[in-house]
């Protein structure tokens, strides 16, 4: 048997982390791009864009995270799609990340006066000429804390590709468990990745609050 | 070749998965129910104990759930608490979990809610004589919870569905239901595809069991 000292443990966990943290790069990243996109299908005017949005983000926020994995994971081959646990994480996460961040950027979009939107029509721009010179620009502001809190989500939302077999921080826990049978310590080690990883990200978003001067949000 | 979808296979199994929305309503049910209790107690602390310790450590308890995954504090609590010598069944490790998480999350929200309540209230009943815990459960709670209802219904949806992963360790809730579907029949896509609409219904059936709740609770509007 191989004896697992706590620095192999650290060790292990550690480079695992760094799989975490792609995965969460990836997700949040892409997540962000489609997000961006549902946004401005949901605040648009064409309707049936804006229904697609909605539903979009009701199913994404209504279902289990977990779920979505499964669907994603076993429901790409049936459609001709070789798919790796890594692959199917990413797609998963960053379907779930765009839900949330866009119903996030949502809020922060309409709280910009009525008036502004009427101002810039007025100069005959158009919807992407108004959102991308007036509207978003002043979203922005209150739209970072939120965004910065969501990432933690994220991060910790990545613990969940453990189970569809894809080897990050999780996973790699419970194979380090599996053969240094000492679960109190690897998980309570894996925890205090997981923290090191999420709490500079929960104090940052905290900061951009007080100072952006934003009331928190949920 | 083109996949045939097969959702009869599925409904044979019925009774599991009614057994298995069973377990995961039981869990929602009783562990948001102590993890709001525990949240109301967390926030009682952090902003009316006049204790240091007991607001630190709250803090750290707070800051410790919130910056984990749900995943790892239930592998945590199930695999590594028997180390200690506390050996729990899968039903009590998931509970055990969902209360200290949801209890984490919902003094937050609960503590936003009452640094809202204005500060004449509170001086209104100190006036009156009232002890600190009495201002705190007779003048503070009520319109504390009536403001952060919305937050905490959410926040308990988003526990429910951290309840799925519950079946990584073996509690037969919904997940742990699909799970063994799908092992048997290799139906996996249309098993979690009815998982995933009847978690659709439940957090459905939640917010509004939360709404009703909170009509007669927290608001004292009796229907």
């Amino acid at each position: 048997m191989i004896e697992f000292t706590g620095w192999d443990i650290v060790r292990n966990l550690l480079l695992a982390a760094r799989w975490t943290a792609a995965l969460s790069l990836v997700a949040f990243a892409l997540g962000g791009l489609v997000g961006l996109a549902v946004l401005f299908a949901r605040v648009g005017h064409a309707k049936p864009l804006r229904w697609g949005a909605v539903a979009f983000i009701e199913v994404f926020q209504g279902t289990p995270l977990l779920m979505q994995l499964f669907l994603v994971f076993f429901g790409l081959p049936l459609v001709g799609i070789d798919t790796s646990a890594w692959f199917a994480a990413c797609l998963a996460l960053t379907l779930w990340t765009a839900a949330f961040l866009a119903e996030i950027w949502r809020g922060c979009v309409e709280s910009v006066p009525k008036g502004q939107w009427e101002a810039s029509a007025s100069l005959a721009m158009n919807y992407l000429q108004q959102m991308r010179h007036v509207v978003l620009p002043q979203a922005l502001r209150l739209a970072v804390p939120p965004t910065v809190g969501f990432s933690v989500q994220v991060v910790k939302g990545t613990a969940l590709a453990s189970i569809i077999g894809f080897v990050e921080l999780s996973k790699a826990s419970t194979m380090i468990t599996n053969a240094s049978f000492q679960p109190f310590t690897v998980y309570g080690a894996a925890a205090a990745v997981y923290f090191l990883l999420c709490f500079p990200l929960s104090a940052w978003s905290r900061r951009l609050e007080r100072t952006l001067h934003v009331a928190h949000r949920n | 070749m083109a996949y045939q979808f097969d959702f009869v296979d599925v409904f044979k199994y019925t009774d599991v998965l009614a057994r298995g929305v069973g377990l995961t309503v039981t869990l929602i049910g009783v562990g948001g129910t102590i993890g709001i209790a525990v949240g109301i107690a967390g926030a009682w602390a952090r902003g009316y104990s006049g204790n240091r310790a007991l607001e630190w450590l709250v803090a750290g308890y707070v800051e410790a759930i919130r910056n984990t995954p749900f995943l790892v504090q239930l592998f945590f609590i199930f695999y590594g608490l028997p180390s200690l010598g506390v050996r729990l069944t899968e039903v009590q490790a998931a509970l055990l979990a969902m209360v200290v998480n949801l209890g984490a999350y919902a003094t937050e929200i609960i503590r936003a809610g009452i640094e809202a309540v204005p500060r004449g209230q509170r001086e209104a009943g100190a006036s009156l004589a009232m002890t600190r815990m009495q201002v705190f459960r007779h003048v503070v709670l009520r319109p504390a919870l009536q403001k952060i209802w919305p937050a905490l219904s959410s926040q308990l949806v988003i526990v429910m569905f951290g309840s799925a992963v519950c079946s990584q360790i073996a509690a037969e809730e919904l997940t742990y239901a699909a799970n063994f579907i799908q092992s048997r029949n290799f139906r996996a896509f249309e098993v979690y595809f009815v998982a995933t609409g009847l978690y659709l219904v439940l957090a459905l059936l939640l917010r509004q069991g939360m709404r009703s709740l909170g009509g007669w609770l927290v608001f004292g509007r009796r229907a």
